[in-house]
């Protein structure tokens, strides 16, 4: 499962809206260990691609140096689908590289939702887990809704915390 | 002559589980040849059967990107940094496609 905030989604969804059609892409790095995502990293996609996102070497490099030096691991490694489905594709499968990561995928083919999953992929085997969004203001020992390979129909991201 | 090469969490299997591994080598290919010899089979994730470097691996020489420097033909000196890190790629584009539009079907993963 990825427990992850609403503020972190939100900032991930906002990323692939500004990016699309190109593919967005990114990190969120957490403590070394922790398996939560605490600091959102967007990332340039250096291919500027409707189908496909490789992160820029350079930035590469820099981003990792950095959560190395502070003791972190990328958690989530996230990007976005702008015509298909937020199913990872084989292309994805296959490039899958931090056998640790949770692999969010953020599909923006609708103008007014976006349809959030998430998966691990290990040794090119994919299972998907369902992601549990943290709200603020709401008592973490309270019934949360589990996002689990659903599409909503309709994703209302102006709630404001409490509601 | 000392190297100090780091590995990527994915290729540790070959460095029973080391982050960071000694080599020698006058270029990043001897460098790589090196390696192999004490953990085999971290060459072959690393170099194409047509002897070049994959294409989705980032390697670096003190923070720069050696396709900058001569991808296998580096030279290296004693004392540089090397780091590999597989490249963060995907996306929704057919993997044969992909494939074509690269020129190879290499993947650092298969």
């Amino acid at each position: 499962m990825l427990s992850i905030d609403r503020s972190i989604i939100d900032a991930i969804i906002a990323h692939a809206r500004r990016d699309h059609p190109d593919e967005a892409c990114g990190v969120v790095a957490g403590p070394a260990g922790s398996d939560t995502p605490v600091r959102h990293i967007p990332m340039d996609n250096a291919a500027r691609s409707m189908t496909f996102y490789e992160f820029d070497s350079m930035e590469q490099l820099r981003v990792w140096r950095e959560m190395d030096d502070r003791d972190e691991e990328p958690v989530v490694i996230y990007h976005s689908h702008t015509a298909t489905q937020a199913y990872p594709s084989r292309t994805d499968i296959s490039f899958a590289g931090e056998p640790g990561a949770h692999y969010l995928l953020v599909s923006t083919r609708e103008p007014d939702s976006e349809e959030l999953r998430s998966y691990r992929i290990v040794d090119g085997v994919v299972t998907e887990e369902p992601v549990r969004v943290v709200e603020p203001n709401v008592d973490p020992h309270a019934v949360q809704s589990y996002m689990f390979g659903q599409s909503p129909t309709t994703v209302d991201y102006e709630c404001s915390p409490g509601r | 002559m000392a190297i100090e090469v780091r590995i990527p969490t994915i290729l540790r299997t070959y460095t029973g589980g080391a982050k960071t591994v000694e080599g020698a080598g006058d270029t990043l290919s001897a460098l790589l040849t090196d390696l192999d010899a004490r953990h085999a089979g971290l060459r072959g994730r690393l170099v194409t059967d047509q002897g070049a470097l994959h294409r989705f691996v980032n390697i670096y020489v003190n923070d720069e990107d050696v396709r900058f420097l001569g991808s296998l033909d580096a030279k290296l000196s004693d004392g540089d940094n090397v780091t590999i890190l597989p490249a963060v790629a995907g996306g929704a584009l057919g993997f044969a496609a992909a494939a074509a539009l690269l020129g190879r079907p290499a993947s650092l993963i298969r």
